[in-house]
């Protein structure tokens, strides 16, 4: 199977690379230019990014699985990650995860991701997003909301829906 | 009064305040930089001493301590590095925040990267640093590009890249993205992230950052606060910072409040000069309760230090001004908000990250949300965290779940104790901390749900066998 | 240790284990050799005790994860202002027990494989402090680990059985439900992990990353779900893989090959060596009811340091095979030793010098090679071996594929270029002058001494142990013994002697071949009686140059053998 980046990811990656004295640190930086790409990690990704770094494909596997937002699977067209420790929880982080779950026809309180059947939407809960004084909070991709009321769940929500 | 003394956030929040370069020259950005690059090697009692040696006494001398969660000497850490390795010195700025309860750096970040920026070359130029890292919290997008463009601007201007300033010192900076794991914020762990391997925090001895850091040579690694402060401290000098805060817990800190207060946010206040009640109650800061809620407890310094109950008291030693010891009574909420106070009443500010819990809280549910974190952001590398942050936070489920124990407190204490003190890192053991606190202080709640679980239990057992 | 070696004075430091003043070496090697400051947990070691741990292992580097190691210690305090030390006030330095620097009545330990030793430092090797972490280590690891110890392979020999009967709790407080995880996982095609089993010490990744040099396992996701992996799909198949179900200190590498076969305990062990290269990995054969069940690398830091190749280590099926040569053969069919050993000499006695030749193997013992050497300068015979060569690798495997090619050379059999008076043999055979030729352990018609030049000779004498088509043509066929069967030594490529022992009985009438051979050198050629192979052994190192200059002796050999220069 061959995979290929597009000319401009490598031209980047390239980039990263010289960033560092050791190859093998650019791992992360690499992995995150090759999810935004792709979506998620593929084994095939995996293998490129281990043949870029000169390592071992395990080296890499060990990392994508570690790191909670590097993703095997295609996660969904949006990720939605709502905050649930404390602080979030205390303003309301259990109830926002529900209304979100609800809207979107997923299970609430179900634990890890889950991705609605079109593909468009994955929602997990995610550990502390490090703005307890504005919770709940919550991450589209990589935009970041705050004080979220069930309402304001939805016209977020609605944004990216399109 | 208590009040806000702002320093590293001066400007962030000032109306027309913006991130960038212009923004930052214009209020007077980089000047410390420049002042700092003109000073030449002078001697002092027959010995010369070099520009970095000036910085690195005058941080030491500011009494500056780690913002991050030790609270360590900023200047003894920089002491202890090893400068006769022959290896090259790197510097690491620590923007993994992610002790929960705490939203700092966040600010910094976003509102006034330069400060850090100019903060770092300051910090670099006094290490012999030429090549630095921040490593920044994956969930921190925007702050990455925000970086990343200060770096640029900072480059455009000469004050990063080569011959700094005129000078011949060569600097340069990237920004490195984690993504998504708490234990990339324990220097050790991070330093094996940003080699790219799993980050397995390192065993110490030996592998003390000063001298066996990044790629096993001498490296720094400070929080962005910290770095931030060092450039405060060359701008106003040591003396005039230190005058700022407490004895041995000067200058300014910035404090996340959080949780059942009126008006949670980040407050930066003089070291010490607010208490934990006026951070929680104070017009200036958390302005109090919700209406006819009462505290029920606070957890002073991030989720991982220990938790304080309502109406606490604690008699404390400490040295006055003449060295005499002298004993003290405190209650919680005169508790003044410092390092060593809070360590004498047995917990710590750790990240200065207060989370307040009102009455409507059940202190169960609050503990076995804590515990969730800390199994799920343990590294697994060694067996106490490994085995004992998942086997707490399952107790905590069940517990919530309606099984309780009478024993269940014992039992979580028995957990927690073996946990402590045995493991790799801090990190590891800061689950045991959350869970002891809560059980000694609160151990009422935890025995009386175990008595209603199983009081329950064994009635429908009852029933179940007359039937 | 030779008695003119000049003595190296060793640098001490004196510390205390549990109460007795020890003094132990300032230096240890650590995993590579290199002198390094002593650990805590090597101290002890000196002293006698022993530390439980899982992930250290003396031959791989250090990781520090398991916690098993911790020890409480005592520190000697630090100099005032005024330069001394604090005191007691019986004058001995005072000794802070270390604690919890937030809490500072529980007592703190630390991990002994990491922690250097400082002089006057207390270990408390046994305290109830030490004890309480040790437990509550142990207690952590046995909550997710399965109970099915009486299906599990490394019953008798898991590390955490051992010390759950020296530090265990007789019950789990455990109240939850365990974590589970992949089981009966093909990592590779000699090996099944277990990842329920595992105690996650990493000794199998560092041993193949950092010693066999093949970074090939990792750890899958995080927490209490981490798991030892390889890449999806990418088998673990480098020649060195089942040395991590040797250092797995519990079940959860099992090999593929022992895997079901035999409790541990019910083995007999027995010290040998392995035959598949000129290496002389030292090895224990396990085996039970005249069975072998298994090799296992044996410690011997001059030859294998703790490992074996697996090629070496599987190479051992062929001795337990059914068609195994167990009946002696004369010229009129099934014979008994003695009428065969008769005829032998006899035959052998009336030969005339220069119609004799000799094929010996260089899978033969130093002992046999002699006494074939020697029978053969009693007619001034040819003698020569029979050549193995495949390729090296950067650990253990050698080029020589013979297991004592050295011992060939040196005992006058076989020359620098093996093999190569093969041809002239074979000459010999054809134009009639050998009329008599002895083969020992080859089969010589791979080797350019065809089925047709065979039918040439007069008298064709075949010691094996396996039938091939030499043994079929042989006029006098002598069963012999595999390694396991019998005792001797080899000769490694780079010179080391080392002994090898009975671990079982050879089938049927099959006798050691150095038994037979010095029963028809004594007839033929005249040779001191000898009952034992000592005596053998130590007769031929007063003949044989290289072994009389190396001053061997059967007793000084030991376990490991003992050098001599090539």
């Amino acid at each position: 199977m061959s995979f290929g980046v597009p000319k401009k990811l490598e031209r980047e990656i390239n980039r990263l690379v010289k960033n560092y004295p050791e190859k093998r640190s650019a791992a992360l930086m690499v992995l995150h230019a090759l999810q935004e790409e792709f979506g998620h990690i593929s084994l095939e990704a995996e293998q490129w990014a281990a043949a870029r770094l000169n390592l071992q494909p395990i080296n890499i596997h060990e990392l994508v699985t570690f790191y909670p937002m590097l993703r095997e699977h295609d996660p969904g067209k949006t990720v939605v990650r709502v905050c649930r420790t404390l602080s979030c929880a205390l303003a309301g982080s259990a109830r926002l995860h529900r209304h979100i779950c609800q809207r979107l026809g997923l299970e609430a309180d179900a634990p890890g991701l889950q991705r609605t059947k079109d593909g468009r939407f994955g929602v997990e809960y995610a550990e502390c997003l490090a703005s307890c004084g504005t919770g709940p909070v919550m991450m589209c991709n990589d935009d970041f909301y705050e004080n979220i009321s069930n309402d304001g769940a939805d016209e977020i929500l609605e944004k990216y829906d399109e | 009064m208590p009040k806000e003394h702002r320093l590293v956030l001066k400007h962030a929040d000032e109306a027309g305040y913006t991130n960038d370069i212009k923004c930052y020259l214009k209020y007077g950005g980089y000047k410390t930089l420049k002042k700092v690059f003109r000073l030449k090697p002078k001697k002092a009692g027959g010995v010369v001493v070099t520009p970095q040696e000036t910085i690195r006494s005058e941080v030491l001398a500011s009494g500056l301590r780690g913002r991050g969660g030790a609270g360590f000497s900023c200047g003894l850490k920089w002491n202890f590095v090893n400068r006769k390795s022959g290896k090259p010195i790197y510097l690491i700025c620590n923007a993994d925040e992610s002790e929960p309860g705490t939203f700092k750096d966040r600010q910094i970040i976003h509102k006034d990267p330069h400060q850090l920026i100019e903060g770092m070359i300051l910090s670099c130029y006094a290490n012999d640093v030429k090549l630095a890292y921040i490593y920044i919290r994956g969930e921190f997008p925007e702050g990455a590009r925000i970086l990343n463009r200060a770096i640029d601007e900072a480059k455009g201007k000469g004050f990063l890249g080569r011959g700094i300033c005129g000078t011949r010192y060569d600097l340069e900076i990237h920004v490195h993205r984690g993504a998504g794991a708490y234990i990339c914020g324990e220097e050790t762990g991070l330093i094996e992230s940003l080699e790219g391997k799993r980050p397995y925090p390192r065993i110490k001895p030996p592998y003390f950052p000063a001298a066996l850091g990044l790629y096993m040579c001498p490296t720094i690694v400070n929080n962005v606060e910290t770095l931030c402060n060092v450039r405060n401290v060359m701008e106003i000098g040591a003396d005039a910072y230190a005058a700022l805060g407490t004895a041995g817990n000067t200058g300014t800190r910035i404090v996340s409040l959080s949780g059942n207060v009126k008006r949670p946010g980040y407050y930066e206040i003089e070291v010490g000069k607010a208490t934990l009640g006026e951070l929680i109650f104070h017009k200036n800061f958390g302005q109090g309760l919700r209406d006819g809620r009462k505290l029920r407890a606070i957890i002073p310094g991030g989720s991982s230090s220990k938790v304080f109950r309502a109406g606490e008291k604690f008699d404390i030693k400490s040295k006055d001004k003449w060295g005499e010891v002298v004993e003290q009574k405190l209650d919680l909420l005169d508790i003044p908000y410092d390092f060593d106070t809070l360590m004498k009443c047995g917990s710590m500010s750790g990240s200065s990250a207060i989370i307040v819990l009102d009455d409507s809280v059940d202190i169960v549910e609050s503990l076995g949300n804590l515990s969730d974190f800390y199994a799920h952001e343990s590294c697994g590398q060694c067996t106490p965290c490994r085995e004992g942050s998942l086997w707490m936070a399952k107790a905590l489920k069940r517990m919530r779940s309606g099984q309780a124990r009478k024993g269940d407190a014992d039992y979580l204490e028995h957990i927690a104790h073996n946990i402590q003190g045995r493991t790799i890192c801090a990190f590891g053991e800061a689950c045991a901390w959350p869970v002891l606190s809560f059980v000694d202080k609160f151990r009422d709640d935890f025995e009386k749900r175990g008595a209603e679980d199983e009081a329950r239990l064994a009635k429908r057992d009852g029933e179940a066998t007359t039937k | 240790m030779g008695a003119n070696q000049a003595e190296t004075p060793v640098k001490t430091v004196t510390v205390k284990v549990d109460g007795c003043t020890v003094e132990v070496p300032r230096t240890t090697p650590n995993w590579l050799g290199k002198q390094e400051p002593t650990t805590v947990l090597q101290a002890c070691k000196h002293a006698g005790i022993e530390i439980p741990h899982y992930c250290y292992h003396p031959k791989l580097p250090v990781a520090g994860n398991c916690r098993m190691c911790l020890v409480h210690v005592g520190m000697p305090g630090r100099p005032g202002p005024d330069g001394k030390s604090p005191m007691n006030e019986d004058g001995s330095p005072k000794i802070f027990p270390m604690q919890l620097p937030y809490e500072p009545q529980t007592p703190r330990g630390v991990i002994g494989c990491a922690t250097d030793i400082i002089p006057g430092m207390e270990i408390y090797a046994s305290s109830p402090e030490t004890r309480a972490m040790r437990e509550a280590v142990l207690e952590s690891l046995l909550i997710n680990h399965p109970l099915d110890c009486p299906i599990c392979d490394q019953a008798g020999e898991c590390k955490l059985q051992e010390y759950s009967v020296d530090h265990g709790l007789a019950e789990s407080r455990f109240a939850e439900v365990k974590v589970h995880k992949p089981k009966a996982v093909d990592l590779g095609p000699r090996i099944t992990l277990d990842a329920e089993r595992c105690v996650l010490c990493t000794r199998c990744i560092r041993f193949t990353a950092d010693v066999a040099s093949d970074d090939a396992l990792g750890i899958v996701n995080r927490g209490n779900y981490s798991a030892i992996a390889t890449y999806p799909g990418k088998a673990f198949d480098n020649n060195y893989t089942l040395n991590t179900v040797d250092i797995c200190p519990v079940g959860a590498l099992t090999s593929d090959d022992f895997r079901f076969q035999m409790r541990v305990w019910f083995l007999k062990e027995t010290k040998s060596l392995c035959t598949g290269c000129g290496t002389g990995c030292n090895t224990v054969i396990g085996s039970r009811e005249n069975r072998m069940y298994r090799y296992e690398p044996r410690q011997n830091d001059a030859v294998n340091s703790c490992w074996m190749c697996d090629a070496g280590r599987l190479d051992y099926k062929w001795i337990g095979r059914d068609d195994r040569l167990a009946k002696v053969r004369g010229p009129k069919g099934d014979t008994a030793w003695p009428s065969v050993l008769k005829a032998i000499s006899n035959h052998l006695t009336k030969a005339g010098v220069g119609s004799v030749a000799i094929v010996a193997s260089a899978r033969q013992s130093n002992e046999e090679l002699y006494l074939l050497n020697k029978l053969a300068k009693h007619f001034k015979a040819p003698t020569d071996s029979v050549p193995r060569d495949g390729e090296a690798d950067q650990l253990l495997v050698a080029r020589d594929r013979n297991p004592n090619i050295t011992g060939a050379r040196l005992t006058g059999i076989t020359t620098k270029r093996v093999g190569s008076k093969l041809a002239a043999i074979a000459k010999g055979i054809a134009s009639g002058k050998i009329k008599t030729l002895i083969v020992y352990g080859e089969d010589v018609t791979q080797h350019g001494i065809g089925v047709k030049l065979l039918g040439k000779l007069k008298t064709l004498i075949v010691s094996d142990i396996l039938p091939s088509a030499t043994t079929k043509n042989a006029n006098y066929l002598l069963p012999g013994c595999a390694h396991a069967e019998k005792r001797g030594t080899f000769t490694n490529v780079k010179g080391r002697v080392q002994k090898f022992s009975k671990a079982l009985e050879p089938p049927g009438d099959a006798i050691a071949e150095w038994e037979v051979l010095h029963e028809l050198v004594h007839n033929v050629a005249g040779l001191d009686e000898f009952d034992s192979i000592e005596g053998l052994f130590n007769q031929m190192a007063f003949e044989v140059k290289a072994f009389k200059g190396a001053g061997l002796k059967w007793d000084s050999l030991g376990d490991k053998g003992a050098d001599v220069k090539l």
